[in-house]
């Protein structure tokens, strides 16, 4: 939309202004009075015109929303808030926010390892990422679902040594623990990535600068080549986040209830409440990433620090600027 | 290579280069022995000898791929040599001794060594995450030479000497490529080190900011401090260096004064060069 009020009002400006200067060539530019050199910004209209359609449209959107009896919208009140859904809601929370966080101490790990000169860490590392990008999550968690009948017990040990302890599996593979696993492993191979990705985004003479100064190891990597690979890597796993949080949904299959199970389940009990149930999981999926989305502008926002030369304001202080210019406009207004 | 032999040799001793090397019984400030370095089939350091007097402001000059940064590198084992050794105020850098051999130190070790060699790069290579003064005061922390007061104290000084005391909260993105060059070279300075190395401090910048960073380094080295400056100004190597080593094919073809080097030159390479830039 944007590109069509952008191009198609310049050549109707252009031919404007060519018959609006009928100032012959010879006389120069003549020092008239200040207000007739004042420059007349160019005009957009299909601009406009753009933006008067997608407002009707989006318009029109909410008016349906609104009338179309069939979303139900007192079923929807009537749902949005009960115990059984709040219950799916922290057990989608709970999910995510364990998988997140394995998920990316898995990621930094393999990350590191397919940066360090090891070529077996390499491999191995490497190996990993192909094979849990390759296998679909919802294949992963089933296989993890019916692990037991592979494995019915874990031990440590010595590879074809003694084993030193041992658990049952059954006992210690609840849904949840095997919804966390799953999500996590997956989440580690495309985290992994991200932060590979970021580290090498930094400049190679930033290494240089730093081992030039003897900073030690662990300083050049916390303070020097991690602040700057954040700046990448925080819009990129935010990114995986969002999406993480989507797949949680896929946990129903390993009959764990969250936010979506408990909704499906309700929805085969209360089949004419199926519209409104989804409309209740619809806007709690939108409430979580919203939430992480404006975590995400302050945390980029934080690492920007020395890459612009003047911070852009935030949306609030935009706000709170503009209502303030407002307020003078209408207060100079009120003088005159 | 620890606070004692960063303390500059030159700050206390006579003027700078003044020192006749016949009497000086200081070991070289640096002793550059027998340097190969080979990138693949190119051989980039053909056996270079070198020694720099306490003191001494050592300009090198050559053709682009003759070999000047790498060896400049080499000092402070940026860049690993293939043959031969490189010693620091009469320690070798980045090296021991092992019977008849030279074996690699620890990465720690090398760390540690580099505190005693101040190096500024051509694209200054600030740390774009940190204010000026974060920039210079880093490093005496990290590596726990200095409190943070202290070394925040010393960086706040060490600006004021490069002309930028009131640019200490900014970033580097903020500051003009003179400015930032100069607060590299106060980032160079803050662990006070014997000998610095400069490799092309000014290729990078715009004419008229060429001026700023040069004052700087001529500053440096009225103090005594043994600079070396890979560069392509030659009328700043005519005014400040001591000694002028001309580099090609990963050779020293010739060394001396200025007056020698420069304006005299004996071997037809350095003509031809001389004739090229000047």
């Amino acid at each position: 939309m944007g590109e069509i009020g952008d191009s198609r009002p310049e050549p109707a400006a252009r031919t404007g202004t060519s018959l609006r200067d009928p100032r012959p060539a010879d006389t120069g530019p003549a020092p008239g009075p200040a207000s007739a050199q004042r420059v007349v910004p160019l005009r957009h209209p299909g601009r406009w015109v753009a933006t008067v359609v997608v407002l009707v449209v989006l318009a029109q959107i909410g008016h349906g929303l609104v009338t179309n009896p069939y979303f139900q919208w007192d079923r929807f009140g009537y749902w949005f808030l009960r115990p059984v859904v709040l219950e799916g809601l922290l057990i989608t929370l709970k999910v995510t926010a364990l998988s997140a966080v394995f998920g990316l101490l898995g990621g930094v790990v393999l990350a590191l390892c397919r940066l360090s000169r090891s070529p077996v860490l390499q491999l191995v590392s490497w190996g990993y990422v192909w094979l849990f990008r390759s296998v679909p999550l919802i294949v992963l968690l089933l296989f993890l679902y019916n692990f037991s009948a592979l494995y019915p017990s874990l031990g440590l040990g010595v590879p074809f040594g003694p084993t030193f302890v041992q658990f049952d599996e059954t006992a210690l593979a609840t849904e949840i623990v095997i919804a966390v696993v799953g999500l996590s492993l997956n989440e580690a191979a495309y985290a992994a990535e991200v932060v590979r990705g970021g580290i090498l985004s930094v400049d190679q003479g930033q290494h240089e600068a730093a081992a030039a100064l003897g900073l030690p190891r662990r300083y050049q990597f916390r303070r020097i080549v991690a602040p700057q690979a954040l700046r990448s890597i925080v819009p990129n796993y935010v990114n995986q986040l969002i999406g993480l949080i989507k797949s949680t949904s896929l946990v129903f299959y390993v009959s764990l209830l969250d936010l979506f199970g408990q909704v499906q389940s309700l929805g085969s009990t209360y089949p004419g409440d199926i519209v409104p149930l989804l409309m209740v999981a619809t806007v709690w999926y939108v409430i979580l990433t919203s939430i992480v989305s404006v975590v995400q502008y302050y945390v980029e926002r934080r690492f920007a620090r020395g890459s612009v030369r003047t911070m852009p304001l935030t949306p609030l202080q935009k706000l709170r600027t503009g209502v303030a210019e407002l307020r003078g406009r209408i207060a100079a207004g009120a003088l005159r | 290579m620890t606070t004692d032999a960063a303390t500059p040799a030159g700050i206390t001793g006579s003027a700078p280069g003044g020192t006749d090397p016949a009497t000086d019984v200081r070991p070289a400030a640096v002793e550059i022995h027998g340097a190969h370095k080979w990138f693949g089939p190119h051989h980039v350091l053909a056996g270079v000898d070198l020694t720099v007097r306490p003191g001494q402001v050592a300009v090198v000059l050559g053709p682009s791929g003759s070999g000047k940064s790498t060896l400049l590198r080499s000092i402070n084992h940026l860049e690993k040599l293939d043959h031969g050794y490189v010693s620091v105020n009469g320690e070798l850098v980045g090296v021991r001794r092992h019977g008849e051999r030279l074996k690699e130190l620890s990465e720690r070790a090398i760390l540690r060594q580099r505190g005693g060699i101040g190096f500024v790069f051509q694209n200054f290579n600030l740390f774009p995450h940190l204010t000026a003064a974060e920039n210079v005061a880093a490093a005496p922390v990290a590596t726990r030479r200095a409190t943070r007061s202290e070394s925040r104290a010393r960086a706040a000084e060490l600006l004021a000497r490069v002309g930028l005391g009131d640019k200490a909260d900014a970033y580097p993105r903020q500051l003009s490529g003179g400015q930032q060059q100069r607060v590299a070279i106060a980032r160079a300075l803050a662990l006070r080190p014997g000998v610095i190395l400069f490799d092309e401090p000014t290729s990078a910048l715009d004419p008229e900011l060429v001026g700023e960073v040069l004052g700087v380094i001529e500053d440096l080295a009225s103090t005594g401090t043994t600079l070396i400056v890979v560069t392509h100004e030659i009328g700043f190597a005519r005014k400040v260096a001591d000694l002028v080593v001309f580099l090609d094919d990963g050779v020293v073809v010739e060394q001396g004064t200025p007056a020698e080097v420069i304006d005299h030159p004996r071997h037809p390479r350095t003509r031809e060069f001389l004739a090229k830039v000047l």
